[in-house]
Order: structure tokens, then C-alpha cells, then sequence
């Protein structure tokens, strides 16, 4: 009996929407032109739909309806006529919406009195949906891959054990260089995450309140955090570029996989390709994120990308893939909006190649820590992973060789 | 560790010298734009 009262009840709820689509009166009165009941496109009649709307913001056409050019007529020849002398309400509503106002508004920003931006929503789409999507995307598959690759490689072991002698790799400054670096990235990274992700998971989960305060404070420590990350990203590159300039050894060693698949162990120098990769790596896209950040720092003083298409253009790469040139002039907003697209999409990149890297320096390689821990690592370990780098040290420098006291 | 505690602290001393390095460059538009009309505080 129950069954059958909970079938009856579910095909009552399936069948719901149903009568829905007999509510439009097949008797109404055709559309009649200019009225509320037209159903014509903007450009037939000038009133817009809905879907004139939309397709604008999607950049399509019809980009603006007839009436667009309806932006109010000079006053003298329609004296005392309407509401506002001259103007209509109308008018002005038109002038602000397709940006032709003569405004004077009180932030006294020259770029204040845009109140409009129709070319702002093909920016919030791309930030809400596919920045969103991809970057996360990117950052989960990354866990992922390393996931599996610590499953099935599992953790790279130091080959017949600790040694027992410990080998001076990185001084105290290049540590600390590091790890200002390292910090700051990490503050920067997370906060950067809060930022784009709060509205779709935050807020649903924690409430407004609890993003509000977290955003407001991320905004924060993101904006001053950053300086110490430019900072440290040029000391790392003073000291360590000598160290990872491209050479033969690197060939080896990615001919051998650096050794991560197997039981070679391919010759490297202080630092081995792998990680001149990320060295190289966290310079340019380092530098990258910090100059876009640098725009958006001082909003409108530092406009990169219409010089950038210009460049882009007369190289004539859209030309290779069958697009239309670049634009190279662009609206303060717009120029704003590309910065931030390109902050976001380079700290991605970043995130995911430091992914890898935190992953072989911390889990996926035995006695790798110890180099930016103390700074003193295994012989063993050093003849394994760098072994030209220790006969050098063994020849040259051996005060950084320390044997354990007897 | 040491050198790991360094670098902490130097990013909050570098952070928060540019608190104040960046009100001084003018780089709030709160502070620079906002007229006597605008009553943001």
C-alpha cells in the first residue's frame, strides 16, 4: 500500500513541471510595435530584451540598440520640455550606460566616472568559470599525479645508508634567502586562493562573515607579504644563477630521467637539471607574477598590455593561429582586467611547479630536507644526487666535509 | 631552523615596513581620492 501511495507521490512530482508549458495564452494579441508586449530585437524597435542584454555582454551582436545614440539633445532647442529641462531621464540613463556622461563624481579618480563597463563581463565570466575551473583543476591534478607517483616510485631512499658524515650544501644566508622566498609564497599563494575561490566555496560553507574577515585579512598580508617575495626572488637570483647556468651534465641527466625511474644515479654539479628547471622557472614566472602584481598594486599607473599586444602584433603572432589582431588601445579597466588574469593564470603555474618541488624536497626524497634544514647533508646522499659537486668540494673545500667526532 | 625562523621574521619586518612604505608612496586610492563627500571612515 505504501509503495504504491510513494509511486503515485513521485510521479506527481515528476509530472509538476508539465502544465507549465501551457500557460502562454495562444489568444493573446500580436505584438504590437514599442509597447511592452513587443517582442522585437533592440535594433527593430530600440527597446531592449532580455537577450539583447545578454549578447552584448557576451560581446555579440547587436553591441548596442538604436537607441544608444539617443544620449539627450542639447537643451536650447527643446526649452523647458521634460522633468529636467532638455534632458530625459532616459537620455541621461543612456549616457551613463554607454559611458558619454559628462560626470563629476566625488572619489575625484580620473577613472571614476565609469560607472558602466560593458567590456568588464567577458572578464567576470572568464575569472568565475574558467580561471576558477582550470587553475583548480590544475592544482587537484598535480596532488593527484604526485599521489601516484609517491605510490607506485614511493620514497627515493639514500643507497645503503646514512654515511654518517655531514657535508656543508647551503650556507645560512642561502637558506634564509630561501625560505623568505619560500614563506612568502606560501602566504601569498593561499591568500591569492582565498581571494578567487571565496565567493564560490567559502561563502556557502563558512558564511559571509567568516569571508569577509578572512578576505579583508588576506587582501592584506597579500599586499605587504609581496614586497619580501620580490625582494627575496632577486636575492636567490644573485646567488644562485652561476649555479644554473645550462651545461652538459644536464643532458646526462635528463637522458638518464635523473635517475628517478631506476637505480641510476646520472652526475650532477650543485645543482642538477631538474632543478635548474625550477630554478628558471620560479625566476621568469616569478617575475612575471610580480610585474602584474605590481600593476595591480597601483591600479592604472602601470598599463602593460596594450604596449605588450602592440609588440605581439607586429611580430604577427595572432596572424598564426587565424586571429584578428590584438587590441592596442585599451581602457584603464581593461588594461586592469588583463593584469589580473595574468596574475592569477602565472601563480597558478607557480603553485602547480612548487607542488612538485615541495614534494621531492620534503617527502618524495630521503635526506633532501636536510639541505634547507641545517644545511648539512649525508655524504652518501651528496655522492648520490651530486656527486661532481662533492669531488669538487672533496678537492677544493673540504672544510665542508665534517666527520662525525670518533 | 634558525635560518628558517630568520626568514619568517624577515618577511614580517619586510611586510610590515611596506605597510607604511606603501601609505607614504600614496598607493591607497581610499587615502588619495576620496573627497571631504566621500565618507569612507
Amino acid at each position: 500500500m505504501l509503495r504504491h501511495l510513494m509511486a503515485l507521490l513521485t510521479l506527481t512530482l515528476l509530472a509538476l513541471p508539465l502544465p507549465a508549458a501551457a500557460q502562454t495564452d495562444p489568444t493573446a494579441p500580436d505584438p504590437i510595435a514599442g509597447t511592452s508586449v513587443d517582442d522585437g530585437s533592440a535594433t527593430a524597435t530600440g527597446r531592449q530584451t532580455l537577450e539583447d542584454i545578454l549578447a552584448r555582454q557576451r560581446g555579440e551582436e547587436p553591441t548596442n540598440p538604436i537607441r544608444s545614440e539617443d544620449l539627450g539633445g542639447d537643451a536650447l532647442n527643446a526649452p523647458g520640455m521634460g522633468p529636467l529641462g532638455g534632458a530625459s531621464d532616459a537620455d541621461i540613463w543612456r549616457q551613463i550606460r554607454f559611458n558619454d556622461a559628462d560626470i563629476r563624481n566625488t572619489t575625484l579618480n580620473p577613472n571614476g566616472d565609469v560607472l558602466m563597463q560593458t567590456g568588464g563581463m567577458w572578464w567576470e565570466n572568464l575569472r568565475k568559470n574558467e580561471l576558477r575551473t582550470y587553475g583548480g583543476w590544475l592544482l587537484l591534478g598535480t596532488i593527484a599525479v604526485l599521489a601516484v607517483f609517491f605510490l607506485i616510485r614511493g620514497r627515493i631512499r639514500i643507497d645503503g645508508g646514512k654515511d654518517g658524515t655531514l657535508v656543508l650544501r647551503f650556507k645560512f644566508i642561502e637558506r634564509m634567502a630561501h625560505w623568505v622566498l619560500a614563506g612568502s609564497f606560501l602566504l601569498l599563494g593561499f591568500t591569492g586562493l582565498f581571494t578567487l575561490f571565496g565567493r564560490k566555496y567559502l561563502i556557502p560553507a563558512f558564511g559571509h562573515e567568516f569571508n569577509s574577515v578572512l578576505l579583508i585579512g588576506s587582501k592584506f598580508i597579500h599586499n605587504n607579504v609581496s614586497w619580501a617575495f620580490m625582494i627575496a626572488l632577486i636575492v636567490v637570483f644573485v646567488m644562485w644563477v652561476w649555479h644554473n647556468i645550462p651545461d652538459r651534465t644536464d643532458i646526462t641527466w635528463f637522458a638518464q630521467a635523473g635517475g628517478i625511474i631506476g637505480d641510476k644515479h646520472p652526475p650532477a654539479k650543485k645543482f642538477n637539471a631538474g632543478q635548474k628547471i625550477i630554478f628558471w622557472s620560479v625566476i621568469v614566472l616569478g617575475v612575471s607574477v610580480s610585474v602584474s602584481g605590481l600593476s595591480l598594486l597601483f591600479p592604472f599607473q602601470m598599463p602593460l598590455f596594450a604596449h605588450t599586444f602592440e609588440v605581439i602584433n607586429n611580430i604577427g603572432v595572432p596572424g598564426w593561429f587565424g586571429f584578428d589582431p590584438l587590441p592596442v588601445t585599451l581602457a584603464p579597466q581593461e588594461e586592469m582586467q588583463f593584469a589580473q588574469l595574468w596574475h592569477a593564470i602565472v601563480a597558478f603555474l607557480m603553485m602547480a611547479v612548487i607542488l612538485g618541488h615541495i614534494y621531492i624536497g620534503t617527502l618524495g626524497m630521503e635526506g633532501a630536507y636536510d639541505a634547507m634544514g641545517s644545511g648539512l647533508v649525508d655524504r652518501n646522499w651528496a655522492h648520490q644526487h651530486h656527486s661532481l659537486w662533492l669531488e669538487h668540494l672533496e678537492e677544493e673545500k673540504p672544510g665542508k666535509i665534517r666527520t662525525p667526532a670518533e | 631552523m634558525k635560518a628558517m625562523l630568520s626568514g619568517f621574521a624577515a618577511i614580517i619586518i619586510i611586510g610590515v615596513g611596506a605597510y607604511y612604505g606603501l601609505h607614504m608612496l600614496d598607493f591607497s586610492s581610499q587615502d588619495v581620492f576620496s573627497s571631504p563627500n566621500v565618507r569612507l571612515d
